[in-house]
C-alpha cells in the first residue's frame, strides 16, 4: 500500500494520487467481480431474495402482483444487461426501487439470467 | 305380596340409577378421550407456510401446533379472514386460491380457484360473504361464505379504454358493505351487500382522484374511517363513512416533505394499524420513522426514529406497547414502544426476515414469525422474554380467531 501514501514532493497530488488509486482500485475490483462466478452460498441467497423478497411485488412464482410478472414470456425483448440495470436503477415513478448498494452487478446479471431462462420459478438455480 | 313387591321395586330403582350413574362417570373420561375434537376456537390461530403452501393450526394456550393442512397453493402475500363462529379460516392465495379450512376437524372444507393473481380478502359483517381482492382480473368477487358459490363480480373498470385496475385494501364495514381501492385507478369504490346473499345486486359508489399509486388501505376498528396509502404521492386519502354524503379528504399531506426519501424495498402494510392512547401510530414510507397522528384531527402530531422502514407497526390490545417490524434488508429486528413515553423500550433480533406479528386476544403473547430461520417466536409482553419456539416452513402471516369479532379483520 505504499504508493497510497502522499507524496511530499509532488505538490498539488498529495490528495489526488490516492483519490484516483482508490477509483481505479474499486473500478477493477468492479470489473472483475462482474465476471466472476458467483459461490454456491451466493447463488442460494440470491434465488432466496428474488422468490421471498421481489416475490413480495412479482410472486413467489414470479408470475406478477402489485409488480409486473416476470416469467420468461415477459422478458423476451430485454437482455440481461438490461433487465440487471433495472434491478440496480429501480424503475423511477414506480414501486420498483434501486437495488444497487444491495446488490452488485454481477449479482444482478446472474438474477437476470435466471429470470430470463425460468429457473428461479422452479427453484433450480445450481 | 303385591305391596311388598312394590317396595322392592321402589327400593331397587334408586339402586339400580346408582349404578347406571356409576357407570356413566367410569365411562365419561373415556368418551371425552374419544371426543378430542371438543373443544373451543377462541385460542386458535393459523400460521401461512408460504413456500410449501400449507397452513399449521396453532393453539396459544399451551402454545402448541395441532395440524398442518397441505395442498393450499402459491401463499406469497397470503391472508386469512374467519367465520363468525370462529370455527372455519377462510385461506386468500396469491395464485387466486381461496380456500376455507375447518379448525376444529383440521379439515380442508373447500377450495376453489376464483382468478389468477390475488391479494386478500374479507368477510361481511353477518359472515354470510366471503369477498376477494384480485390483481388479475382486476376487481372484487364476492362468494356464498358457506358454499363460496359465486354471488357478483365487480370489475375494476376505469379510463376510457375499460381498462381493469389491481384492487387493493378490500375491507368490511358496517351495514354490509365492503370498501376496496383501485391501485392504478387511483379510486376508492364501495359496495353495499346487505342484500347480496338474497339475490340483490350490489350497489357500487365510487369516489375518484383519491391520489397516485394506492397500494393498500385500512378500516378504523370502530368502522368509521377508511383510509388509503398512496406510494406515489405523500399523504393519505380519507373518507368518514359516519358522514351525511361521504367524500375523500386528504390528510397527513406532504409528510416528510424536504426530507430525502429512501429506497422502499417493501411496501408497508397498513392493516392493523395501531391506535393507541387517542393516537395513530403508522409506518412513514421510505422513512425511518413511525409516524405518531391525532385520532381526532388526523394530524401529524409527531414522529418516532427507529430501526428500519416500518412494515408492521401494531398495538397490544390494551394500547400500551406498539411493536415493529421492518423492511429488508433490516427485516432482523423488532422493537417495541412503550406508548406513555414514545421511548423504544426493547429491541430483539431474532434471525433473518421477520415478517409478521399477532397478539392473543388479550396481548399478554406476541407470536412472531421468522422466515428465514423457519422459526414462530412466542413473546411474553409484560417481561419481554421469549416463552418459547415452533418450528414452521417458510412462516409468514400468523392469524388468530379473535379476529372474527372485528371490523375490518
Amino acid at each position: 500500500m505504499t504508493f497510497l501514501r502522499p507524496s511530499i514532493t509532488a505538490n498539488g497530488s498529495a490528495i489526488l494520487v490516492p483519490a484516483l488509486a482508490f477509483v481505479v482500485v474499486v473500478f477493477t475490483f468492479n470489473l472483475v467481480m462482474a465476471f466472476v462466478p458467483l459461490s454456491a452460498q451466493r447463488k442460494n441467497e440470491l434465488t432466496n431474495l428474488v422468490r421471498q423478497d421481489c416475490g413480495s411485488c412479482h410472486g413467489m412464482t414470479m408470475q406478477g402482483g402489485l409488480g409486473k410478472p416476470l416469467l420468461p414470456e415477459n422478458l423476451i425483448e430485454s437482455t440481461p444487461e438490461e433487465l440487471a440495470e433495472i434491478i440496480l436503477a429501480g424503475v423511477p415513478g414506480t414501486p420498483m426501487p434501486p437495488w444497487r448498494g444491495l446488490l452488485a452487478r454481477g449479482d444482478a446479471l446472474w438474477i437476470a439470467a435466471q429470470l430470463k431462462t425460468g429457473r428461479i420459478k422452479r427453484g433450480n438455480t445450481q | 305380596m303385591r305391596t311388598w313387591l312394590s317396595v322392592l321395586f321402589a327400593a331397587l330403582i334408586p339402586l339400580g340409577l346408582l349404578a347406571s350413574n356409576f357407570h356413566g362417570q367410569a365411562r365419561s373420561p373415556a368418551l371425552a378421550n374419544s371426543q378430542p375434537g371438543l373443544r373451543g376456537t377462541g385460542d386458535l390461530g393459523v400460521i401461512i407456510e408460504r413456500a410449501s403452501g400449507s397452513v399449521q393450526i396453532i393453539e396459544t394456550t399451551g402454545q402448541s401446533s395441532l395440524a398442518r393442512i397441505k395442498g393450499l397453493g402459491d401463499l406469497s402475500h397470503a391472508s386469512v379472514v374467519f367465520s363468525r363462529d370462529q370455527r372455519f379460516a377462510y385461506v386468500f392465495g396469491r395464485d387466486g386460491g381461496l380456500s376455507k379450512i375447518d379448525l376444529l376437524q383440521q379439515t380442508l372444507a373447500k377450495r376453489i380457484i376464483q382468478a389468477g393473481n390475488s391479494i386478500g380478502g374479507a368477510i361481511s359483517d353477518d359472515g354470510k360473504l366471503i369477498a376477494v381482492s384480485n390483481y388479475k382480473p382486476g376487481g372484487v368477487k364476492i362468494f356464498n361464505a358457506d358454499t363460496l358459490v359465486l354471488i357478483a363480480t365487480i370489475e375494476a373498470t376505469y379510463g376510457d379504454q375499460g381498462e381493469l385496475s389491481k384492487t387493493v385494501g378490500l375491507v368490511d364495514a358496517p351495514g354490509g358493505r365492503f370498501l376496496f381501492t383501485l391501485y392504478e385507478a387511483g379510486e376508492i369504490w364501495m359496495v353495499d351487500c346487505a342484500d347480496c346473499a338474497q339475490g340483490a345486486k350490489p350497489r357500487l359508489t365510487k369516489f375518484k382522484n383519491i391520489g397516485l399509486q394506492p397500494y393498500d388501505a385500512l378500516i378504523s376498528g370502530d368502522g368509521r374511517y377508511y383510509i388509503a396509502g398512496l406510494f406515489g404521492e405523500d399523504g393519505m386519502a380519507l373518507i368518514d363513512l359516519w358522514a351525511q354524503k361521504p367524500a375523500v379528504t386528504r390528510i397527513l399531506d406532504g409528510y416528510g416533505r424536504g426530507q430525502k426519501k429512501l429506497p422502499v424495498y417493501k411496501m408497508p402494510h397498513l392493516e392493523g394499524w395501531a391506535k393507541a392512547d387517542n393516537h395513530y401510530f403508522l409506518p412513514a414510507v421510505g422513512h425511518h420513522e413511525v409516524l405518531v397522528v391525532d385520532a381526532k384531527t388526523f394530524k401529524q402530531s409527531g414522529s418516532i426514529k427507529v430501526h428500519g422502514q416500518p412494515i408492521f407497526v401494531m398495538a397490544r390490545p390494551d394500547g400500551r406497547q406498539i411493536w415493529i417490524n421492518f423492511a429488508h434488508p433490516r427485516n432482523d429486528t423488532l422493537q417495541v414502544i412503550d406508548v406513555k413515553t414514545k421511548q423504544i423500550i426493547k429491541q430483539f433480533t431474532p434471525g433473518k426476515a421477520i415478517l409478521h406479528m399477532e397478539f392473543t386476544p388479550r396481548g399478554e403473547q406476541v407470536w412472531v414469525s421468522v422466515r428465514d430461520e423457519n422459526r414462530i417466536d412466542v413473546y411474553d409482553t409484560r417481561t419481554l422474554k421469549k416463552i418459547t419456539s415452533l418450528p414452521a416452513n417458510a412462516p409468514s402471516g400468523i392469524f388468530f380467531t379473535w379476529r372474527a369479532g372485528r371490523i375490518g379483520l
